[in-house]
């Protein structure tokens, strides 16, 4: 196979449309409609809980932080704070964004503006960012999301455990649509009746930095930064550790989430941080399904799906040889089995695609 | 001249639900509103061409079950980003417990 292109305007992207891998119909497992329906019928009371807790935590933990300023004392409170700023605010973008958390749209679109800035995401230009991921997920040339390319940028990777490409990417992106401009890639999924909205928020976002950086200028201190900005560093590592089991070592240019996506088993703390998305399989396959319903409809379409990994630990154990032999072979992913009750892969559909799976 | 066809029975349609019907080479989706009432709009998301009866009914309007994009099926008004353009609507008609709609 040639070098990938991921390029949302390169030559793969061309192929990708020319050959109907984009845009397709994706396998789906099979669930009456009824329950299907109960599943994605929406609530507010799970994710009021959810946010309730999650600022009040933000706000004891900062409030603390403040408190006990300059000290090292403080630490701790300024890593717990930092994980949910820089790490949970990634799971709440990503829920609100789908509309699915809570049944009030106006409080799925509070939630999303808000974590939107804490991530450096423009809320309008992920929207459709992350409406191509699901059109096209892991299609080279045009999911514009994925986080494990091949070869794999693990230098990079690891960089972004502190939010170093990813924050100065989305700072440079908001300098640069607050100057009125759009980034070429972005032109290609976002219409152009949304472009405004997106100059908009990027000059609003530019006004609150610069008011937070003018306040830490006149207190001589960073602590303003501490607060706003700079947990987008300090605080990205469990997002990353979590997001990069999403999609990492598995099948590109297929139609199945059973063989692109990674459901893992996870421990209640991060399970909250991450939103329920460790079911991932099942979310890409239904992505109306509100997180609070994800272990439920796990648990009804398991026997369709690969086993999932035991741990984050067993999955990084699991992904982390595969990215490796992918640094000199890219073409080599790691096709996981299904159990004897799920429905056979459909290899007609993706065998040129598939190339040199590691069973 | 309004064509009207006879596309399924009442009670094939939940309260606050959707189905698909295929006529002539086009799909459809015909709901049913919490108010007992019918109405059919075209089968598939103007953003990716996705079944919309595969999506969820609430109140009046119909999400995809792809993006989140969201129509008012009473008049097919695009109400959620990513749909911008509006879902054709067409006529319905009762006659017993028979749906029909109209088409052309």
């Amino acid at each position: 196979m040639s070098k990938r292109d991921y390029s949302l305007l390169g030559e793969d992207a061309r192929r990708a449309v020319e050959t109907g891998l984009s845009a397709a119909e994706w396998y789906h497992t099979e669930i009456p409609r009824k329950e299907m329906k109960a599943l994605m019928k929406r609530a507010n009371q799970p994710a009021l809980r959810d946010t309730i807790i999650l600022f009040g935590l933000m706000i004891i933990f900062a409030a603390s932080g403040i408190a006990l300023w300059p000290s090292w004392w403080s630490a701790p409170f300024w890593l717990a704070y930092g994980v949910l700023y820089g790490s949970a605010m990634d799971s709440r973008w990503h829920e609100c964004g789908h509309g699915t958390p809570f049944k009030t749209g106006w409080m799925n679109d509070v939630v999303y503006q808000i974590a939107s800035f804490c991530m450096v995401r423009n809320p309008v230009t992920w929207r459709w960012s992350h409406a191509r991921h699901h059109t096209d997920t892991i299609i080279v040339g045009r999911d514009p999301e994925i986080v494990a390319m091949r070869p794999p940028a693990l230098f990079h990777i690891a960089m972004n455990f502190f939010g170093i490409f990813d924050a100065i990417k989305g700072w440079s992106r908001m300098l640069l649509n607050a100057s009125g401009r759009l980034d070429p890639e972005e032109a290609t999924y976002v219409p152009e009746t949304e472009h405004q909205r997106i100059i908009r928020i990027a000059r609003i976002w530019t006004a609150i930095y610069a008011a937070t950086i003018a306040l830490a200028w006149a207190m001589h201190s960073i602590l303003p930064l501490m607060v706003i900005g700079l947990p987008r560093f300090y605080g990205a590592w469990h997002h990353v550790m979590t997001g990069v089991l999403q999609h990492a070592g598995l099948a590109e240019n297929v139609l199945d989430h059973r063989l692109n996506s990674r459901t893992v088993y996870m421990n209640p703390i991060s399970r909250f941080i991450y939103w329920n998305m460790n079911y991932h399989v099942e979310h890409h396959m239904y992505p109306m399904v509100p997180y609070h319903r994800l272990p439920e409809l796990h648990e009804m379409i398991r026997d369709d799906l690969p086993t999932p990994n035991s741990s984050i630990w067993q999955a990084y154990k699991e992904a982390l040889p595969v990215l490796k032999r992918q640094l000199a072979y890219e073409d080599f992913f790691l096709k996981r089995d299904l159990p004897p009750t799920a429905k056979p892969y459909r290899e007609e559909f993706h065998r040129d695609a598939l190339g040199t799976p590691a069973e | 001249m309004t064509n009207w066809i006879d596309a399924c029975a009442k009670d094939d349609i939940d309260e606050e639900d959707v189905i698909r019907f295929d006529h002539d080479g086009k799909t459809y989706a015909i709901y049913r509103s919490p108010d007992d009432e019918f109405f059919c709009t075209d089968g598939l998301c103007t953003h990716e061409q996705v079944h919309l009866a595969d999506g969820l009914v609430m109140d009046y309007v119909i999400e995809c079950p792809k993006h989140n994009g969201q129509f008012d099926y009473r008049n097919g008004e695009a109400k959620r980003a990513p749909v911008c353009n509006h879902l054709g609507t067409y006529q319905t008609r009762i006659e017993g417990d028979r749906v029909l709609i109209g088409l052309g």
